[in-house]
């Protein structure tokens, strides 16, 4: 495998096939947990520490899978990891667990650890695979921030909680609603969908 | 105790309506609500695993689990107790509904990455329900999950005959729709 394969292998992920923005798989996570930079930070990071380690796993064991019995087999390799995820988020981060709640253990049917490992990690070498999760973790992590910033600054006047706006911009509470959820998501795609076909036309 | 379980079932049902609420299940919300009769197929899938699964995690949870003081195992046996769950809807329906099973094509196994069934399951054992309320609870939730996705298609297949901007088309109008559909249920949030 040679360097530059790997390395679009890891851009790959970030950009063009962006998990949440262009694939759109794993949307749960994406609307339900951006209401706040932080809590999207370290929903993408676990997500990533999951998606690398079972893709990393998965593409060690490729040879051994039954057919029938893959996909049990993902998720069975993916649960244990989020459980390792999920106590270590408890152990080290609790107030954070605690706001998360059920969406950390919801990381387990989360679609784009699954796509990953059968379009990656059940075809290809561990480190293009442990490689791949890194891209496609980063690109997750990404567009959770950059839904989180968009609904944190709009709806609670501030990032991380630092206050941006100032006392006379009205926050708009629909933003931190789960309505402001769709519709931000609904408004970033579509403006995904431009700056792609804008590129496409230059090429 | 009656009033209680109808007070578990409209709060999971409408007011913490697993879409518009907690956004579990949005992968078919968005995948196959393109026709009213499939997102009804697949919501009434949804509704069965769902209460089958919520009542079996329920009881693998307390009678299991508990007592041998490893609940850290918890999601490995949920997402199996899932998965098998699925399996054995599938040979059923297959077997005695031919009809509905060609009707229903892949959406059966993909219910088994539907974040909303194990959702519901950690629900249930997040809000320390008793068993009866566990079962109403993913039946309510189930057929909440139908209602919305019922809707969603309904609005779909109307935005076909209207004028969306270019870039908006496909899933992002969808979302936005989603959106003002959502702002109709917060209505009951606030009211509490």
């Amino acid at each position: 495998m040679s360097k530059s394969n790997l390395v679009s292998q890891f851009t790959n992920g970030l950009w063009a096939e962006n998990p949440s923005l262009v694939m759109l798989i794993g949307m749960c996570p994406t609307l339900a947990i951006t209401n706040s930079v932080a809590n999207a930070l370290t929903m993408g990071m676990a997500t990533m520490f999951v998606l690398v380690c079972s893709n990393l796993v998965i593409s060690l064991i490729r040879s051994q899978l039954q057919a029938h019995l893959r996909i049990l087999v993902y998720m069975l390799i993916v649960a244990t990891f989020v459980t390792v995820a999920d106590y270590m988020l408890q152990a080290y981060l609790f107030t954070m667990s605690q706001s998360l709640g059920p969406y950390v253990p919801l990381i387990i049917v989360n679609c784009v650890i699954l796509a990953r490992a059968e379009i990656c990690a059940a075809k290809k070498g561990p480190v293009t695979s442990f490689v791949d999760g890194l891209g496609v973790g980063l690109g997750f992590t990404f567009s959770l921030t950059l839904l989180g910033v968009i609904r944190e600054l709009f709806g609670s006047r501030s990032i991380l909680n630092y206050q941006i706006l100032p006392d006379s911009f009205e926050p708009w509470v629909v933003m931190v609603l789960p309505s402001g959820a769709f519709l931000t998501l609904g408004l970033v795609i579509g403006l995904v969908n431009y700056l792609r076909s804008r590129k496409r036309v230059e090429a | 105790m009656t009033s209680d379980l109808i007070f578990v079932f409209i709060t999971a049902a409408i007011i913490n309506n697993f879409i518009f609420k907690y956004f579990l299940g949005i992968c078919p919300f968005l995948g196959v609500s393109k026709r009213t009769d499939m997102a009804m197929g697949m919501g009434f899938a949804v509704t069965f695993v769902m209460t089958v699964a919520g009542v079996l995690t329920w009881i693998i949870y307390h009678m299991i689990l508990v007592p041998m003081n490893i609940q850290f195992l918890q999601y490995i046996t949920f997402i199996l107790v899932i998965a098998g769950t699925v399996q054995l809807v599938e040979m059923y329906v297959r077997k005695f509904f031919p009809n509905l099973y060609e009707s229903f094509g892949i959406f059966l196994p993909m219910i088994t990455t539907n974040c909303a069934i194990l959702g519901a399951c950690l629900f249930i054992q997040k809000f320390e329900y008793n068993l009866i309320q566990a079962a109403v609870f993913s039946l309510g939730g189930g057929l909440g999950f139908a209602m919305a996705i019922t809707i969603m298609a309904g609005i779909r297949e109307e935005l076909n005959f209207s004028d969306v901007p270019r870039y908006f088309k496909g899933p992002a109008i969808t979302l936005i729709s989603a959106a003002i559909l959502a702002m109709a249920f917060s209505g009951f949030l606030i009211k509490r």
